[in-house]
């Protein structure tokens, strides 16, 4: 019964995994929530929490892996792993359109009408007075007090071509990944992920800066939220697709990568390369236009 | 069966219970452990169940508050607990999850497939959904009580709710994640793993409807989350998204909600429309009219979906020409939606029709979802809405495409599949006592509320002037009698599982057509486990 493998999907029987990472996950937000109620106890629940969701995606990501490695994986599985990345990598985008959408709104709307244009007009007569619609602006109620932004050819732009060299290392990886050269592989994602890191380095300096010297704070107004939301954010999953890097990385020493078969190389790339065009999206409209 | 399912040698040591048809033994690897499409739906069915319950309880304080005028059993806070907390666990505890365990339970049935394409997501999908809502009724109990500001959680006012909105927006990044992922199943699963011969433009509506429900979801759902995250920021950490002082605008909040929010109607109601497609054509023993019609109408929709937003928020002040197009596109869906409700009659034109059941909740759903639909289109009329918006008239409207709707396409589907998943047939006698119940108290309980809308009364209030008294009444007893026809259908329900003696056959009904037909009833643990050759003959809408 056991060896129809070739032609077969795989169906793995059982599984704790979800329910370690459901599990970790009840622990971490309710743990949050407790935390930003005030809780003292709370905060280190929630590192239990985040610890236990980190435990289950060793678990399940090592299963996954180990199963792959055990042959178990037809093409259509491939394929069915292949349009999951995709589909996540489009939630991802959808993510980031509202918190990009939100700046839009600002800039091109809330901000103008709070000044008088179209029919905010007794919306500022009455209301706010002599405010004088710009941006950036931390709103008519001058909230978070006075600040000053970024300048874009600055750090910014030394970090736009990091990512973007990043874009072109990882990409050399896979080709010498392709020809088999596993050494040229590794060089490259290597240099990709210290890349990665290093963009997360200036950018933790320049979060500091506009703490300590700028003013610049999540209270800035409308600037300061939509600025720190989407760096942020999208801080979080350079982080994120550096940790992935690093993973793949480790696995590209291993020998698990086959020159036909390693999926798991190709969706951290279009991870990569998504987090690239994000910060493309970034740079143009938070901190050049 | 199931012994094509592949192992590898060092998988055996656990997977020696799964050699042949038999199902996983023990409470924990049977449903907790669980990688079974048909396991997955089922959790999903029996959990949407029971928030069905407990949102139907919660409906009803509603209802008995509003029996009469003035302030009788509960605190007009508790009030605005029970009609936010009735929306939340009915759309995403009660329509959704139902949906998706239909999904789960059919959709490799219908495609030929093993499985589902990502079983241990599979499991994940599910299994967050009761911690998920465990935090969210959780919150019923707090100091502050559960959210009150309604489901649509407007700012400025959600932003001053007190220990439960952490809660409840964590909640709802729960949901969320769950149904990202199980919607990215479902959209792998159609594409990669249908049987030969299964052509998309073979698979039936239930599939192709679910295909594009899942699609909204993957696209929505994360603009619920970041619309929450901004809340949530802004309640915590000093952002200023919602207030004008810093530049902000609280009504930036209702686009983004209601981006996610007109979609959102879609997801719960395309699938019925699946469902309908599927029932109709059995009963009238007729090919489905107009099958690629229906496909196309049901992406023009979901394309139309994302354009309409506005129109639940007209009395907020927009620009004119804002309001002016989302009339407009508002008005647009009407074609698709026609087009649709004119296939199934087209569909049941000349059949030799039986009534069983399910074809009684589907002639149901078709009539009274279209009183919706009409209903919904007075209030896309953007200077008619100034009147109506916020009034029990939009409480009608929306009851009626969701209760008659999404809830009785869902009690067809019940009825039209139980049998083949459970192996026995239900009593036909106290399904149809169900369904004229159910379908005279639904409109005891939503028609009236019609005239209370468009005499004034206000939505989301525990009381209301002497006027509006009698109808208020009527409605009130048609609820309370609605709630109460619901637990035949619970009964309907064990009864056919558990003490059913007439056993179903593999096709169920006379004129059933597809390939979970060919199943027996109850299926294989394993559905196909050798993908079957599907021919024309084989799919519904074929002549």
């Amino acid at each position: 019964m056991a060896q129809h493998a070739e032609g077969s999907y795989y169906v793995p029987h059982d599984t704790k995994w979800p329910m370690v990472g459901s599990l970790g996950m009840i622990i971490m937000l309710a743990s949050a929530a407790n935390w930003m109620n005030g809780s003292a106890m709370a905060q280190w629940t929630f590192w239990l929490g985040l610890a236990t969701i980190i435990f289950m995606l060793f678990g399940w990501f090592g299963e996954v892996i180990r199963e792959s490695q055990a042959g178990l994986y037809n093409a259509q599985v491939d394929g069915s792993f292949r349009m999951g990345m995709s589909w996540f990598i489009y939630s991802e985008v959808m993510f980031f359109a509202v918190l990009f959408g939100a700046l839009f709104y600002a800039r091109a709307l809330s901000v103008p009408w709070l000044g008088g244009s179209g029919t905010g007009a007794s919306t500022n007569e009455l209301l706010w007075q002599g405010y004088v619609p710009m941006w950036p602006t931390n709103g008519p109620g001058n909230l978070g007090g006075e600040f000053q932004t970024i300048p874009a050819f600055g750090i910014p732009f030394i970090n736009t071509l990091i990512l973007l060299t990043s874009g072109i290392t990882i990409t050399l990886a896979h080709h010498a990944l392709i020809k088999d050269q596993r050494r040229e592989l590794v060089t490259w994602l290597a240099a990709t992920v210290l890349l990665g890191f290093i963009f997360l380095v200036f950018q933790v300096g320049e979060y500091k800066e506009a703490y300590t010297e700028l003013g610049l704070t999540l209270g800035s107004g409308i600037y300061g939220a939509t600025f720190f939301m989407l760096t942020g954010f999208h801080g979080m999953h350079v982080t994120l697709g550096a940790i992935m890097l690093t993973v793949i990385l480790v696995r590209s020493i291993k020998g698990h990568f086959k020159p036909k078969h390693h999926f798991a190389f190709e969706a951290v790339a279009w991870y990569w390369h998504f987090v690239d065009v994000v910060w493309l999206g970034l740079f143009i409209f938070v901190y050049a236009l | 069966m199931s012994s094509d399912i592949i192992h590898n040698e060092q998988h055996l040591a656990h997977a020696d219970h799964d050699d042949h048809d038999h199902k996983p033994t023990g409470f924990l690897n049977r449903w907790v452990f669980t990688t079974n499409h048909k396991d997955i739906g089922t959790l999903y069915l029996v959990m949407s169940l029971l928030m069905f319950l407990v949102g139907g309880v919660m409906a009803i304080i509603i209802r008995a508050e509003l029996f009469m005028p003035g302030l009788q059993l509960v605190e007009p806070d508790f009030f605005n607990q029970m009609t936010t907390m009735h929306a939340l666990v009915m759309v995403f505890g009660a329509v959704m999850p139902a949906w998706v365990g239909f999904a789960n339970w059919l959709i490799p049935m219908m495609i030929g497939a093993p499985d589902m394409a990502l079983p241990r997501l599979n499991n994940w999908s599910f299994w967050i959904l009761p911690f998920a809502f465990t935090m969210l009724i959780s919150t019923l109990f707090m100091d502050s009580g559960g959210p009150a500001a309604g489901w649509t959680l407007y700012p400025p006012l959600v932003l001053q709710s007190g220990t439960n909105f952490a809660f409840v927006v964590f909640a709802i990044h729960m949901m969320g994640i769950s149904s990202i992922m199980g919607s990215i199943n479902i959209i792998a699963t159609i594409l990669n793993m249908r049987a030969p011969g299964m052509t998309l433009l073979r698979m039936p509506m239930f599939i192709w409807t679910w295909l594009i429900t899942a699609y909204l979801l993957i696209a929505v759902m994360p603009v619920l989350a970041g619309a929450v995250t901004m809340l949530l920021t802004d309640h915590f950490f000093g952002t200023n998204f919602f207030n004008a002082a810093g530049g902000g605008d609280p009504v930036l909040f209702q686009h983004i909600f209601w981006f996610f929010g007109h979609p959102e109607v879609y997801i719960m109601i395309l699938p019925a429309f699946g469902v309908i497609s599927e029932i109709l054509p059995t009963f009238a023993r007729k090919p489905l009219f107009g099958y690629g019609s229906m496909v196309y109408a049901t992406g023009s929709i979901a394309f139309l979906s994302f354009i309409v937003w506005a129109h639940h928020m007209f009395t907020v002040g927009m620009p004119l020409q804002g309001e002016l197009f989302f009339m407009y596109a508002t008005m647009l869906i009407s074609v698709p939606t026609g087009v649709k409700v004119f296939n199934w009659v087209s569909t049941m034109w000349q059949g030799s029709m039986t009534f069983e059941t399910p074809m009684l909740f589907a002639i149901g759903f078709v009539v009274l979802f279209t009183i919706g639909g009409l209903s919904g289109l007075m209030l896309a009329i953007t200077a008619a809405d100034f009147q109506y918006h916020d009034t029990y008239f939009v409480v009608a409207h929306f009851h009626y495409v969701l209760v008659p709707g999404a809830v009785f396409a869902l009690m067809a589907a019940t009825y039209f599949w139980l049998p083949k998943f459970s192996g026995n047939m239900y009593s036909e006698k106290w399904g149809k006592i169900h369904f004229w119940l159910s379908a005279v108290f639904v409109n005891v309980l939503f028609f009236p509320q019609h005239y209370l809308g468009l005499a004034g009364m206000p939505r989301r209030i525990p009381d209301y002037s002497p006027q509006f008294a009698d109808f208020n009444m009527i409605s009130s007893i048609g609820g309370f009698a609605f709630a109460a026809t619901q637990l035949i259908f619970v009964g309907v329900i064990l009864h056919c599982i558990f003490k059913s003696k007439v056993r179903a056959t593999s096709a169920v009904w006379a004129g059933s057509r597809g390939l979970e037909w060919t199943l027996s009833s109850p299926p294989p643990h394993h559905s196909f486990t050798t993908p079957p050759d599907v021919t024309q003959n084989m799919v519904k809408h074929a002549e």
